[in-house]
């Protein structure tokens, strides 16, 4: 099987925190916001080279989002930065018809996601923030994997035009994908190609799928791998292509299985060619404290519960 | 004697009062009240360009915050010619880009924000405040919002915010009208002394006795023009009349969101002469 070298453990929000400092050296137009959550966000390098384009807005999620939708009123950029949390659920109105309705060039940027952000528990722990997202008309979402993938895609979603939803999480885990890779929006990324399952992963259960398939590989089972960065728009080609040879799938999200990246493949495949599916991801419950290992273990987000998966599903062909 | 002005204010309220009983929908009060000052606005104050370009460069900015007096802002908008006046028929009916709440969806000339969900224009034109900040831009930024409006917390944030950074280049104008849908802003939810509670968030105030009178509009603008630029910014708290120029629906909040019938139409225009042409 290929090779995926971890080059070191990494927090994808140190990728959010380079890729804006390198949009600040490049681009006039990028302007950065933030709700009292600069140094959890790594938006600190940027805020001291760009004094007049880094707005602290303080601990008021909603105005920062409707700044940030004025902003693009005269050709500006804005990425907003908070915990997922409070980038979403928090100002979803705000966002709603500020941005989406009003088709508004703003880039929200969301640190913190999912279970992973450990011991602050279940208030920060948001795991509804991709419905909510996706299911706004116009609006991309992004979940990014590792640190290198983070920053390209930071960088990517300055030359898009319309508002664009990045997650991204707290904990260090394994960088992987190449920092040269040419990261397109909206674009599926075959990572491992295999005939028996297709895996279809999204943010830190990437990582999971790669472990998961080196664990299936020596009970002889052939796993496909496809990373979803993009959860809107989907690349349903890659999907159904890859179901057509393997005729099951699963989807591992750091997300409740309502409304995340599950749901969306599902409904791409129910249209287009079904095959079992089985889902990776919190089970409609909230989190807990913990660290962050411990809690995807319990939550059954980590690559053992991939295998049991695609046991599963393997035998439902 | 009549002048340009007061024809135009008199031929709004036709326009709103027909726009609303047309499809039996809509808010005539507030867009009433606040006839004379769109009209002095956009007249005498605001130094906009057509055609219209989203970005506004050079050129100031207006948000309309409290979204539901769109009938005003669109008979307004387009008998200064940002569109034809014929489509003013279509407003909130299906396939128009005459929304029931204003918005930039459909690409309207002259809107550049949707709003209706109350309470997010002030930070919108913080926003663009500080884009022209940042373009080296000298134009101003107004916001117009409701006082019931103001019940919403996020202004607030904005009121706070906008005193932090030195928003000097924006105008918000309060329409302090004391009527809300469920009744009278102080038994609603009393907003209290809305000077006492901008000055001490650090605001310049300057106020409107009359926000009816064309003249007192005009003054009461120019001198907050006056006051930006000066690390400050400025609110104008304008007290009208909701539902003006109309009798029966002066002075109440029952016209805040009710169309008139066929008879009621018939009293209010014989109020309010054709002065321009109806669309």
């Amino acid at each position: 099987m290929e090779k995926f070298t971890n080059t070191g453990d990494k927090d994808t929000r140190s990728g959010f925190g380079e890729g804006l400092t390198e949009l600040g050296r490049n681009n006039n137009n990028v302007v950065a916001l933030c709700a009292d959550l600069t140094g959890s966000l790594k938006m600190n390098e940027f805020a001291k080279e760009n004094p007049n384009r880094f707005i602290q807005v303080g601990v008021a999620e909603a105005n920062m989002i409707g700044i940030a939708a004025g902003l693009t009123i005269g050709g500006k950029i804005p990425f907003t930065g908070t915990f997922a949390n409070f980038s979403t659920g928090r100002v979803y109105d705000q966002i709603r018809q500020s941005i989406a309705y009003s088709s508004k060039n703003v880039k929200i940027c969301a640190s913190h996601a999912g279970i992973t952000l450990g011991e602050d528990g279940a208030t920060h722990q948001i795991l509804e923030d991709i419905g909510l997202m996706k299911m706004l008309p116009g609006m991309t979402v992004i979940n990014t994997c590792d640190f290198n993938q983070t920053k390209l895609a930071t960088i990517a979603i300055a030359d898009h035009n319309g508002p664009v939803y990045l997650r991204f999480g707290r904990p260090k885990v394994p960088n992987f994908t190449s920092k040269d890779f040419d990261f397109k929006i909206g674009k599926g990324i075959m990572l491992k190609e295999g005939k028996d399952v297709t895996i279809v992963s999204t943010g830190h259960l990437v990582w999971e799928s790669i472990e998961a398939s080196k664990k299936l590989e020596e009970i002889g089972i052939s796993s496909e791998i496809i990373n979803i960065h993009t959860i809107k728009p989907l690349d349903e080609e890659i999907i159904i292509s890859s179901v057509k040879k393997t005729n099951a799938i699963v989807s591992a999200e750091e997300h409740n299985y309502l409304g995340g990246l599950g749901e969306s493949v599902s409904r791409t495949l129910s249209t287009n060619y079904p095959v079992p599916q089985e889902f990776i991801a919190t089970n409609d419950t909230f989190g807990e404290s913990g660290t962050p290992f411990e809690l995807m273990k319990k939550y059954g987000l980590d690559s053992d519960s991939i295998v049991e998966s695609v046991k599963k599903v393997i035998s439902r062909k | 004697m009549k002048t340009d002005l007061d024809n135009l204010v008199s031929q709004v309220r036709r326009d709103i009062l027909r726009m609303v009983h047309q499809v039996n929908s809509g808010h005539p009060g507030g867009s009433l009240g606040c006839t004379e000052f769109f009209v002095v606005l956009f007249n005498k104050i605001l130094n906009f360009n057509i055609p219209f370009t989203e970005d506004g460069i050079n050129e100031d900015i207006f948000i309309l915050s409290n979204g539901h007096i769109s009938p005003v802002y669109y008979s307004v908008l387009s008998r200064v010619g940002f569109f034809d006046l014929n489509e003013l028929g279509t407003f909130r009916k299906i396939n128009s880009r005459l929304q029931g709440h204003p918005t930039n969806h459909d690409n309207l000339p002259g809107v550049r924000i949707s709003s209706g969900s109350l309470g997010q224009g002030l930070s919108v034109a913080i926003g663009s405040a500080l884009s022209k900040r940042l373009n080296s831009d000298d134009s101003l930024v107004y916001v117009l919002t409701g006082d019931g409006e103001l019940q919403e917390g996020q202004n607030w944030e904005a009121i706070m915010f906008a005193y932090a950074k030195k928003i000097d280049n924006l105008i918000a104008i309060v329409d302090l009208n004391g009527q809300q849908i469920d009744g009278s802003t102080s038994d609603v939810l009393n907003i209290g002394s809305l000077k006492d509670k901008f000055s001490s968030f650090g605001w310049e105030v300057v106020e409107i006795e009359k926000g009816n009178n064309m003249e007192q509009v005009f003054n009461g603008m120019v001198k907050a023009k006056e006051l930006t630029k000066n690390h400050k910014p400025v609110v104008v708290l304008m007290k009208t009349i909701m539902g003006n120029g109309v009798d029966f629906m002066m002075h109440t909040h029952k016209w805040h969101g009710i169309a008139p019938n066929d008879e009621q139409l018939d009293i209010a225009l014989s109020q309010n002469p054709e002065t321009l042409g109806d669309y």
